[in-house]
């Protein structure tokens, strides 16, 4: 086991800033790596200690995130996102280029302990893929230039902050906008008509008198925008009618669904906006505390989110007594990630949030009734946050008006893959898939994958169908592959991905992640025969019933959608006969044949040579 | 207070009616009243986990961890079907290959649970490919030997550790197919931790992952647990009875 001394000055000194509680463990496990890129184990002792929690608890968490390291990483830690899109645009020809550029071997750290370079899960980049993250932070658009610059950055020792601020440009890609990307939102605009509705109606605020805000997003009908479409206004009466008083608001901003990236965009451009929509919930439900959970990989992202929290609250819109409304207090923090997808489950987010492994809570009970600390919790996704603002703003019948009657108000699309146009399209919930494939400049789309890895996939007789909950659901991520596209080696990506994100806590999804995953290694090395593909059926019946959450139960999709509609990708691979162990029997005795010296027919398997 | 108070409340589980107090779970109640849900990771003696997922059931048509769920009045679970113990099979022989369970030589076989509860599934062979998982032994303790090979997450010692010994010797650590039990000291290895022989979380193991040493063996085949009953017997001989003293189950 690898010893250092870690620098036990500057680990005091981020458990001070963080005031020694237990909740800000993972943001204190990661400031405290930083100088040296790992946390030895004295480091994890003193910060138990610190903290007053066991060192294996502390330990416990720390294993969880693929951004903590309990090892020796290198000063430089770069991760290649490894993506379906990021791999269809040469991601892993450029990994080998950095790897031999650096004289490091892939997943190693180099001798002299400068760098380490390795893959991560899909960063988030996908419409200026490929993209890699280089102590946390992203470079995306990357090619052979960028590459070299990178190595010579990185041999030379040059301190990330004076990295050409170039390389760390991020783009947007607003290829079409709507209500929520349309720019003008006056930051405030949101609150101060909440308030003013309420204020008209003769009514106070926050716990007696914010049932008015809750009636229009009742009105619009708003679905969640995470993934899993739960009704808004429902959430936040049952947070707002919890005997508890002391309730949280929570921005799920853990976009970590492979394929999807337009909450990045919303933080990026529409900050106000979902800070608005923050506020607006904490009126409407009674909470006093906010927290963003910001996924690790927009790291990017969190200096300027707290100069815009900075900013509101100099103008009175964070703080106390908001926009001049007695009681109306409401302040909110930014809690990094460390690499965890499991952490956009709303549970585990606020088990993540509270400082421990992210791991998702058993139910009963929900969220809005025992969530943060025991409190009543609401967790939204960052477009649904800000969707609610201007459902404040315009009211709930404005919101219903676009889309269609089930799937109301717009949509942010994240398109990506084998097209001219990638990036964000706010369009009406009910657009037709096709339309989205026309204005993106799909090349040849041989297959889309809607809603990213835990999503569907659709093939060309339904490109159709419209992209609503009533037909095509999505979280907002599209992704276009052509016809030179292997779908069995999508489906692969996707399978491996959720083996490597599994949070481990059930047999279910724990050992069915990694089953189905060597499965579909046994087909890609050519051993798998009939009897295999249909043990895919069996895999996906008892994760959709018996594991924890929607990781688990979703896990077998792009397999059993693949299967279904691109089977010859599957049926090539496969051996002539029902069924091969895993392992070739006939090379299993090579050891013996060498020992004996013996290569005659009696010394392999009959039929065998 | 009148003697006729309210009836206990009641659901329906394979058409059976039991009752239950509040706050029971549905495996509670069902042990409590004789019927055998197969489970690992419920103990009676401590809060539910809910990981290891054999006791799923279905209730009102919608599948539920039976050892998680509170009972409520009215509701119809469904548990001894063909179809759930299959999947509870799958679970079992899932848990098989992910370790390395080797009965034959294994101190605890014919104490074990994980064997037990195969046992009591029809468990024949363990269908899926192992895993082969190259996972220590910690020998470092005097008196306790920590086989990793063994451990089905069931975090009992965990729980027991910190809920009864008072103590956390025990944490879960890593994640995903890479999720392991750790102990709590610098080194890594069990003797640096504080644990103690008569530790609640020594003795709570229901597999051969914590074992005393040099007591191998010491009951001969035939007189062990799971010799003499199934398990599925056992479990409801030790379940709680919270309704004895109001009435008899019916």
């Amino acid at each position: 086991m690898p010893t250092a001394t870690p620098d036990l000055a500057h680990i005091d000194a981020v458990v001070e800033r963080y005031g020694g509680e237990r909740s800000n463990l993972l943001q204190i496990l990661i400031e405290a790596q930083e100088p040296e890129g790992w946390l030895p184990p004295a480091a994890i002792t003193r910060i138990a200690q610190a903290v007053g929690w066991p060192r294996g608890r502390v330990e416990g968490v720390a294993s969880f995130y693929d951004f903590l390291h309990l090892r020796p990483a290198g000063r430089y830690r770069v991760r290649f996102s490894d993506n379906i899109t990021d791999q269809m645009a040469g991601s892993e020809a450029l990994l080998d280029r950095l790897c031999s550029q650096l004289w490091v071997e892939r997943g190693k750290v180099s001798e002299d302990g400068l760098v380490s370079v390795d893959s991560t899960s899909c960063t988030g980049m996908c419409d200026q893929a490929p993209a890699l993250l280089v102590n946390g932070y992203a470079i995306a658009r990357l090619d052979a230039a960028r590459i070299d610059a990178i190595a010579a950055l990185i041999r030379e020792r040059i301190e990330l902050a004076q990295w050409p601020a170039e390389l760390f440009r991020i783009d947007d890609n607003v290829r079409r906008t709507g209500p929520l990307l349309a720019p003008g939102f006056a930051p405030g605009a949101a609150i101060a008509a909440a308030i003013a509705r309420q204020r008209a109606a003769g009514a106070y605020l926050a716990h007696d008198g914010s049932a008015l805000l809750v009636e229009e997003l009742k009105r619009s009908a708003l679905l969640g925008r995470g993934g899993a479409g739960f009704t808004v206004g429902i959430k936040w009466d049952g947070c707002r009618r919890a005997a508890d008083r002391e309730r949280f608001v929570v921005c799920n901003a853990d976009e970590g669904e492979p394929c999807t990236f337009k909450d990045r965009v919303l933080l990026a451009r529409c900050a106000d906006l979902v800070f608005d929509g923050m506020t607006v919930a904490a009126y409407a439900c009674g909470a006093q505390r906010g927290l963003v959970y910001l996924r690790g990989e927009y790291r990017h992202l969190l200096a300027p989110l707290r100069e815009v929290l900075a900013r509101r609250r100099r103008d009175g819109w964070l703080g106390r007594a908001i926009a001049g409304e007695p009681g109306f207090d409401f302040d909110l923090e930014i809690h990094l990630g460390a690499g965890a997808y499991v952490c956009g489950e709303a549970s585990a987010l606020v088990e993540s949030l509270e400082g421990k492994r992210g791991v998702p809570r058993n139910r009963p009970p929900r969220l809005v009734e025992v969530g943060y600390h025991g409190h009543p919790t609401m967790v939204n996704n960052v477009e649904t946050l800000a969707a609610a603002a201007l459902i404040a703003l315009h009211g709930g019948a404005w919101f219903a008006a676009i889309g269609t009657p089930k799937s109301t108000g717009s949509k942010l699309m994240a398109v990506s893959g084998d097209c001219e146009r990638p990036g964000i399209y706010e369009v009406p919930f009910g657009t037709p898939l096709a339309e989205l494939l026309a204005e993106c400049g799909a090349r040849r789309p041989q297959a889309v994958q809607v809603g990213g890895a835990s999503g569907r996939c659709v093939d060309g007789a339904e490109f159709g169908r419209r992209l609503c909950f009533e037909d095509l659901p999505t979280n907002g991520a599209i992704t276009v592959f052509d016809d030179s596209r292997d779908m069995f080696e999508v489906a692969r990506n996707f399978t491996r991905f959720f083996a490597h994100e599994s949070c481990g806590f059930c047999t279910t999804c724990r050992v069915g992640t990694a089953l189905l995953d060597r499965l579909m290694g046994k087909i890609a090395a050519g051993r798998a025969g009939r009897y295999d593909l249909e043990r895919v059926g069996e895999l996906n019946r008892l994760l959709k019933i018996a594991s924890q959450c929607e990781l688990g139960a979703s896990a077998c999709n792009p397999v059993v959608d693949t299967l279904a509609r691109f089977r010859p990708a599957y049926e090539r691979r496969l051996l002539a006969g029902g069924f091969e162990p895993i392992f070739d029997l006939d090379r299993s005795l090579l050891a013996a044949r060498l020992a004996t010296g013996r290569d005659d027919a009696a010394a392999h398997l009959e039929g065998r040579s | 207070m009148s003697e006729l108070a309210a009836a206990p409340a009641t659901f329906t589980l394979d058409g059976r009616e039991i009752a239950f107090a509040p706050g029971q779970t549905v495996l509670q109640a069902a042990l409590a009243a004789g019927c055998y849900v197969p489970h690992l990771c419920y103990h009676p003696q401590f809060r539910p986990h809910g990981s290891c997922k054999l006791c799923t059931v279905r209730i009102d048509g919608h599948w539920a961890t039976s050892c998680t769920r509170p009972a409520r009045a009215g509701m119809t679970v469904e548990s001894n079907s063909e179809e759930i113990n299959h999947q509870r099979l799958l679970l079992v022989q899932m848990l098989f290959v992910e370790g390395n369970h080797f009965c034959p030589s294994c101190e605890k076989s014919g104490e074990c649970l994980l064997q037990a509860v195969a046992y009591d599934l029809g468990m024949v062979s363990t269908q899926f490919d192992h895993f082969f998982p190259d996972r220590p032994v910690d020998a470092s303790h005097p008196q306790l030997l920590l086989d990793f090979n063994r451990c089905i997450l069931c975090e009992l010692c965990v729980r027991a550790s910190w809920e009864v010994d008072d103590k956390q010797v025990f944490s879960i650590g890593g994640r995903g197919i890479g999720k392991r039990l750790i102990v709590n000291s610098e080194s890594g290895r069990l003797a640096d931790t504080d644990v103690a022989v008569s530790d609640k979380a020594v003795q709570v193991c229901p597999v051969g992952a914590i074992l005393r040493k040099r007591v191998g063996f010491a009951t001969p085949i035939g007189a062990r647990r799971f010799d003499a009953e199934p398990i599925s017997a056992q479990a409801l001989r030790d379940a709680p009875r919270p309704l004895a003293k109001a009435r008899e189950p019916t």
